[in-house]
C-alpha cells in the first residue's frame, strides 16, 4: 500500500522537479555563460603567467597585488569609504525612516521624493556636482563670500567626502522605504502595553523597535553594500580613469588593469573583491541566523 | 501613530524638509535651467568649463527670460542626441523584456517548484546578484569575446536581462502568490505557461511592474558595460554620451539633462507606488 501511494507520487514529484527545472533554464544558463564558467576561467588566470596562461606560478601574482602601491591604494580608499559611508548611510536611513512615521509637517513631500535621487541618471548629477563643488563652483563662491578659503572639492582629498555625500544623498531613499516596510510590521499594540508598563521613548526604542528592526536593518545594510559599489560610475565620470587619490577605488584598479589587458592582476583583484564580499555577507547571514535563534 | 515629544517637532520638522529640498532642488535646478538660453547659462556657469576663470559662479535658479532655444538645439538642430534618445530607449526596452522573461519563469521555479539542490542554487544567484558590476565585468567580457559580440548591441542586452536580480526579486514577489490559486488552475487543467502567464503575473501584478522599473532605471544609467565593451564611443548609449556633452557643448548639458531625466522621471511619477512595493519585496524573507 504504502509502496503505491510513493510510487504514484514519485512521478508526480519527478515531473514537478523537471517543469522546475526547466523554467529556471533561462537564469541557470545565463548565470553559467556569462558568471560562472567565466569566473572559474579567471581563477585559473589567477594563478597562471603569460598569454593565455601557459605557465603555473602558484600565488605568486596574489602577491604582487598585494604588495603594489596601486592596489593597497585603492583597497585602503574603499575600505574607508565603506567604514564611513555605511554606518552614516544606515544611521540616517533609519532617523528619516523614524521620523517619517510622525505626523509632522514636511513628512508626506520627503515620503513623495524620497526615490527621485535613484532615479536620476548619473550624467546629469554629475553636471551638478560640478557646478555646485568644481573650483569655481557655487560652494567656494560661497566660502568666499564667508571670508573662507575656497577648496578643492573636486580634485583633493576633500573628493572623498563629495562621493560619500553623493553616495548617501543617491541611495538613502532604498534604506528609508525598507525600514519603514519594516517599521510597519511591528505590531502597535507591543507599544500600548509597553506605555501600560511607563517605559519611555527610549526604552520603547531600545526593547521594541531595534530588536524587530533587525531584518529589515539587514537587507538594508546588504543593499547599501551593493550600492557602494555603484558609486564608481559617479567617481568614473567626474574624475576620469586616474582621479584624485583619494577617490582611487577598487573599481578604478581593476578598470585600468582591465583597460592594460593586465588579465593576470585583473582576475587577482577581482577575486580578492569577490571573496572580501563573500565572506563579509556570510558572515552578516551567519550572524543574523544567530540573533534569530 | 506614535508621537514624539512636542520640543523635538520643530528640528524634526526642520530636517524632514531640508531632506526633501536636498532631493528637490537639483531636480528643479535642472529643469529650470533646460529653459535658460545657451548665452544665459554660458554667462552664468560658463567659469566652471573654462577651468581657468578666476571668479566663482553663483546660484542662478530662475532663468532671467524663459527660452526653449535649448530645448531647439537639441531636439531640432542636433539630431544626433534624439537618435541617441531613441536607440537607448530601444536598447533599455529590450534589456527590460528579457530580463522579466528570465525573472518571471526563473522565479516560479523557485517560488513554487522544488527540485534538487533548489536552496543552494538559490544562494548561488544570491551570491552573483550582490556582487558588483566590476567584478562580473572580466568574466562578460571573456565570455562576449567568445561570442564574438563585442561590439555590437546584444552585448549591452544579454548579460543585464541575464543577471540574476529579477529571480531573486521574482522569487520573493511569487511566494506571496497563495498556492490555492495555483491549485485551483492545476486542477482545471492549466499547462505550466498558463499558469505563469494568467495565474501569477496577474496576481502579482505590482511585484512584476516593479521589477519592470527597477530593471528600466538601471539600464537606463548603465555606465561601465558600454565603456568595457564599445570600443567605437560613437555608440555609446545617452548614460555615457551625456558625460561628453557636460564638456564639449556645456551650455546644452541642461536640456540634454532633461531628455536623459524625462522617462525615468515620468515613470517615477506614474509608477511610485509600484517602485516603494518592489523595494520593499526585496527586502522580505
Amino acid at each position: 500500500m504504502k509502496r503505491a501511494i510513493q510510487e504514484k507520487i514519485q512521478p508526480a514529484a519527478r515531473r514537478q522537479a523537471q517543469t522546475g527545472l526547466i523554467l529556471a533554464a533561462p537564469v541557470f544558463l545565463g548565470s553559467g555563460i556569462f558568471f560562472l564558467i567565466p569566473f572559474c576561467l579567471m581563477l585559473r588566470y589567477s594563478l597562471t603567467f603569460g598569454i593565455g596562461g601557459s605557465r603555473f606560478v602558484g600565488l605568486r601574482n596574489y602577491r604582487e597585488v598585494l604588495e603594489s602601491p596601486a592596489f593597497r591604494l585603492a583597497a585602503a580608499n574603499t575600505i574607508r569609504f565603506l567604514a564611513i559611508g555605511l554606518p552614516l548611510i544606515m544611521a540616517l536611513g533609519l532617523l528619516l525612516a523614524l521620523l517619517l512615521r510622525q505626523k509632522l509637517p514636511g513628512a508626506g513631500l520627503l515620503r513623495r521624493v524620497l526615490l527621485l535621487p535613484m532615479v536620476l541618471p548619473v550624467a546629469s548629477i554629475v553636471m551638478l556636482v560640478q557646478i555646485l563643488f568644481a573650483g569655481p563652483g557655487i560652494l567656494n563662491g560661497i566660502l568666499e563670500q564667508w571670508g573662507l578659503f575656497p577648496r578643492q572639492w573636486l580634485n583633493g582629498p576633500e573628493s572623498f567626502w563629495v562621493l560619500v555625500g553623493l553616495y548617501v544623498w543617491k541611495n538613502c531613499g532604498y534604506n528609508v522605504v525598507l525600514l519603514l516596510a519594516g517599521l510597519n510590521m511591528i505590531p502597535e499594540e507591543l507599544y500600548q502595553t509597553a506605555e501600560l508598563d511607563g517605559a519611555g521613548p527610549w526604552a520603547k526604542f531600545r526593547f521594541i523597535t531595534l530588536p524587530l528592526l533587525i531584518p529589515s536593518l539587514f537587507f538594508g545594510f546588504i543593499f547599501s553594500i551593493v550600492n557602494s559599489f555603484k558609486v564608481y560610475r559617479e567617481a568614473f565620470l567626474l574624475g576620469g580613469e586616474y582621479p584624485a587619490q583619494s577617490i582611487y577605488l577598487l573599481q578604478h584598479f581593476l578598470n585600468n588593469n582591465f583597460r592594460n589587458l593586465n588579465y593576470q592582476r585583473l582576475s587577482v583583484a577581482a577575486i580578492i573583491l569577490f571573496s572580501v564580499i563573500f565572506l563579509l555577507v556570510g558572515l552578516l547571514l551567519w550572524a543574523q541566523r544567530k540573533t534569530e535563534a | 501613530m506614535r508621537r514624539i515629544p512636542a520640543m523635538f517637532c520643530i528640528p524634526a520638522a526642520v530636517i524632514l524638509v531640508a531632506a526633501a529640498l536636498a532631493i528637490l532642488l537639483p531636480v528643479c535646478f535642472t529643469l529650470l535651467g533646460s529653459l535658460m538660453s545657451p548665452g544665459e547659462i554660458e554667462h552664468y556657469f560658463g567659469p566652471v568649463y573654462e577651468g581657468t576663470a578666476e571668479e566663482t559662479v553663483r546660484l542662478h535658479l530662475l532663468p532671467d527670460r524663459l527660452s526653449l532655444e535649448s530645448w531647439y538645439q537639441v531636439l531640432l538642430r542636433r539630431p544626433d542626441y534624439l537618435i541617441k534618445f531613441w536607440n537607448s530607449l530601444l536598447l533599455c526596452t529590450a534589456i527590460v523584456l528579457g530580463q522579466l522573461t528570465v525573472s518571471c519563469m526563473g522565479g516560479f521555479a523557485f517560488a513554487k517548484y522544488s527540485f534538487p539542490h533548489k536552496q543552494v542554487l538559490y544562494y548561488i544567484l544570491i551570491i552573483l546578484m550582490l556582487m558588483p558590476v566590476q567584478v562580473t565585468l572580466v568574466p562578460n567580457y571573456i565570455v562576449l569575446d567568445w561570442l564574438g559580440l563585442l561590439d555590437r548591441w546584444a552585448c549591452l542586452v544579454l548579460p543585464v536581462a541575464l543577471a540574476p536580480f529579477g529571480t531573486f526579486l521574482m522569487t520573493q514577489v511569487f511566494k506571496s502568490v497563495p498556492d490555492e490559486l495555483l491549485d485551483a488552475a492545476r486542477l482545471d487543467g492549466a499547462s505550466t505557461g498558463q499558469q505563469l502567464v494568467r495565474i501569477m503575473i496577474p496576481a502579482a501584478q505590482s511585484g512584476v511592474v516593479s521589477l519592470a522599473l527597477l530593471a528600466f532605471i538601471d539600464a537606463w544609467n548603465m555606465v561601465e558595460q558600454p565603456v568595457t565593451f564599445l570600443q567605437d564611443a560613437s555608440r555609446y548609449p545617452l548614460s555615457v554620451f551625456l558625460a561628453s556633452v557636460n564638456s564639449e557643448n556645456f551650455p546644452l548639458s541642461f536640456a540634454c539633462g532633461v531628455l536623459a531625466l524625462l522617462p525615468v522621471l515620468l515613470l517615477f511619477l506614474f509608477f511610485q507606488k509600484e517602485l516603494v512595493q518592489g523595494i520593499e519585496f526585496s527586502g522580505l524573507k
